[in-house]
């Protein structure tokens, strides 16, 4: 914004209201948005892009991310290899832009399916004591496990898939929803609304529906892009101990994984996944620090 | 004081009996038959028969989980398939660079990120505010095993100025054990800086609204006492719980940067035994994680008392 633009009036208000001053050009919807909550649109926005990178991999100049050239293994990224090529002559570029694929989709998966499992066990334990007695301990130990040891605990039973991995992560994500939601219902039921409603005599799954569900949406949103980015570390960390999807998948993990024996002489083989991978993460974590700052006016006055 | 400390122990004998259940399940329903396994390919049924009976494998799952428990608190914790080796001996190898390890982390996380967030929150809203959330958002995105290369990379390859990987035990004098351990202590704190700074921030920003700060900063006292004198403390009991559960990603954090440094420590034993299914090392090393992250968080309960007098119960 050009100072000389301002008025006196403006320059006499302004250090009063830095922030809620309207600029003197209106902004249009889209503008506001990003005006009120810049990290969701920043990290809305590098996430669209790893979308798009996702679905449209195999149109964005990728070759066969599994087809073997043993000619030209471990070359530097030039023209032909834009990221470089692996120690089998697979170009890192393709392989990277697939592996986008099996990251979201895991990051994806794991957040819906633990936000759902979670929210099902947190109003059933809020609901009922002597479920609350059974599954809240159960929850106590399984979160007592390091969530990345009983996701690899996890795998160790099971073949590597990435439904499988999927699995792993969801079983040691599930507790911090489940507490999340319990904890939201046993201050909701103590609200006067709840109380009236409950002696007007309306039955226990229209209150569940209609009172509490609502409000224990946004913090459930909030949780579930952190367990997004958190599945997607845990899902690259089992690929690249070996205990993830499998080797023929070109998932980050996986590209790391086989570029750990070269990294002194050919970092780019690790390079670009770990480039990738933080990025998906970092707008993520934006995204819900955006998220949470936006819908928990509780926690957004603290930040 | 003792009574709540006898509490709190008390209540931790419970969540350990359910991690230990929860533990001794995952083994019991791994697939595969431990006593077809140890009998070889030229076995005969009957020799498999007899292993299992000798293994007591085809008893009821109560009685097996009675007699493991049994075992346990003696402080055995199986037999490796892989090198018949006990769990408790291999784990007890591979304990001290592990220890090492995550210790050096947790007193450099606390002297880096306590400041940080210290700052933060007395600069609320400048640039120096900014630059540790950025950074704590940063330290949060990317994964260990890429800040360890980065580190290895540029301090290591570049620089030549630490070991790349490898660890010497600290019996051989601590400058050794140190240069050893740099760079894969800076690397696993970098999450946890994150995580604690962030924390610090937010509860300092909590306290310092507080009456009793303002009537501090009323009677005269410099910003540095009100900080560290009144602030701090009283933010040190939420700061210290998020430690607390902090060391479970620490942990996990401690598997990945033992195979990126090439640490000989008990996170790598896990990895190679996953490699090859060796899943009584698994189970010991999973059981034996979980439940010193449940002690930690026991300390830390204990703790409490030290920084507010208050709690009692």
């Amino acid at each position: 914004m050009s100072t000389t633009l301002l008025s006196p009036v403006d320059v006499a208000v302004a250090p009063a209201l830095p922030d809620v001053l309207p600029p003197r050009r209106a902004r249009g919807r889209v503008g506001m948005f990003i005006h009120r909550h810049p990290t969701i649109f920043a990290g809305g926005l590098m996430l669209a892009v790893f979308l798009f990178i996702a679905v449209f991999a195999p149109y964005l100049g990728t070759a066969d991310p599994t087809a073997i050239a043993p000619a030209r293994r471990t070359r530097p990224p030039s023209e032909l290899f834009w990221f470089g090529s692996d120690m089998l002559g697979r170009d890192v570029y393709s392989r990277v832009l697939y592996g986008t694929r099996i990251s979201l989709a895991v990051g994806f998966s794991v957040a819906i399916l633990s936000s759902i499992i979670g929210l099902f066990i947190g109003l059933v334990s809020g609901f009922t004591r002597w479920v609350d007695a059974i599954v809240m301990r159960i929850m106590d130990g399984l979160m007592s496990i390091p969530s990345i040891l009983l996701a690899i605990a996890l795998m160790a039973l099971t073949r590597g898939d990435w439904k499988n991995v999927v699995v792993a992560i969801t079983v040691a994500e599930v507790p911090r929803v489940a507490r999340l939601v319990r904890g939201v219902v046993l201050t909701l039921r103590e609200q006067p609304y709840v109380e009236a409603a409950v002696a007007s005599g309306t039955r226990v799954p229209k209150i569940i529906w209609k009172h509490i569900l609502p409000n224990t949406l946004a913090p459930i949103i909030v949780q579930a892009t952190f367990i997004c980015a958190s599945a997607m570390i845990t899902e690259a960390i089992l690929s690249f101990i070996g205990a993830g999807t499998p080797p023929t998948i070109p998932s980050w993990g996986n590209i790391m994984a086989e570029g750990r024996a070269l990294w002194q002489v050919k970092p780019h083989i690790v390079f670009f996944p770990a480039l990738f991978l933080s990025l998906t993460v970092f707008a993520v974590n934006l995204l819900g620090d955006g998220l949470r700052d936006a819908l928990d006016p509780r926690l957004a006055k603290r930040i | 004081m003792l009574t709540y400390a006898a509490k709190r122990v008390a209540a931790t004998i419970p969540v350990m009996a359910i991690v230990a259940f929860l533990v001794f399940s995952l083994l019991y329903i791994a697939p595969g038959d431990p006593a077809a396994i140890i009998a070889g390919d030229q076995a005969t049924p009957a020799d498999v028969d007899r292993i299992r009976e000798s293994l007591g494998l085809d008893r009821p799952f109560v009685v097996r989980f009675a007699e493991w428990v049994w075992r346990v608190l003696n402080g055995d914790l199986g037999q490796s398939i892989f090198t018949n080796l006990s769990v408790t001996h291999m784990i007890g190898q591979r304990i001290q660079p592990t220890v090492s390890l995550m210790v050096l982390t947790l007193i450099l996380t606390i002297c880096v990120a306590v400041p940080m967030g210290v700052a933060a929150a007395a600069k609320q809203g400048t640039w120096i505010d900014r630059l540790v959330m950025m950074v704590s958002v940063s330290g949060f995105s990317v994964p260990v095993f890429v800040v360890g290369y980065l580190m290895a990379y540029v301090f290591a390859l570049q620089l030549d100025l630490f070991p790349v990987q490898g660890y010497t035990p600290i019996a051989n004098g601590i400058g050794p054990w140190l240069s050893n351990l740099v760079l894969p202590v800076v690397t696993l704190s970098a999450a946890f800086v994150a995580l604690i700074a962030r924390v610090t921030r937010a509860t300092m920003l909590e306290v310092l609204s507080q009456d009793y700060v303002r009537t501090a900063r009323a009677k005269g006292v410099s910003q540095r006492p009100v900080l560290f004198v009144h602030a701090l403390k009283n933010a040190a009991v939420p700061v210290i719980t998020v430690i607390g559960l902090g060391v479970a990603s620490l942990i996990g954090g401690a598997v990945v940067t033992e195979s990126v440094f090439a640490i000989p420590g008990v996170g790598r034993l896990i990895v190679d035994a996953i490699l090859r299914r060796d899943y009584p090392v698994i189970q010991g090393c999973v059981l034996m994680f979980s439940f010193l992250y449940v002690l930690v968080n026991l300390g830390v309960d204990l703790l409490y008392t030290v920084f507010d007098p208050r709690i009692r119960y």
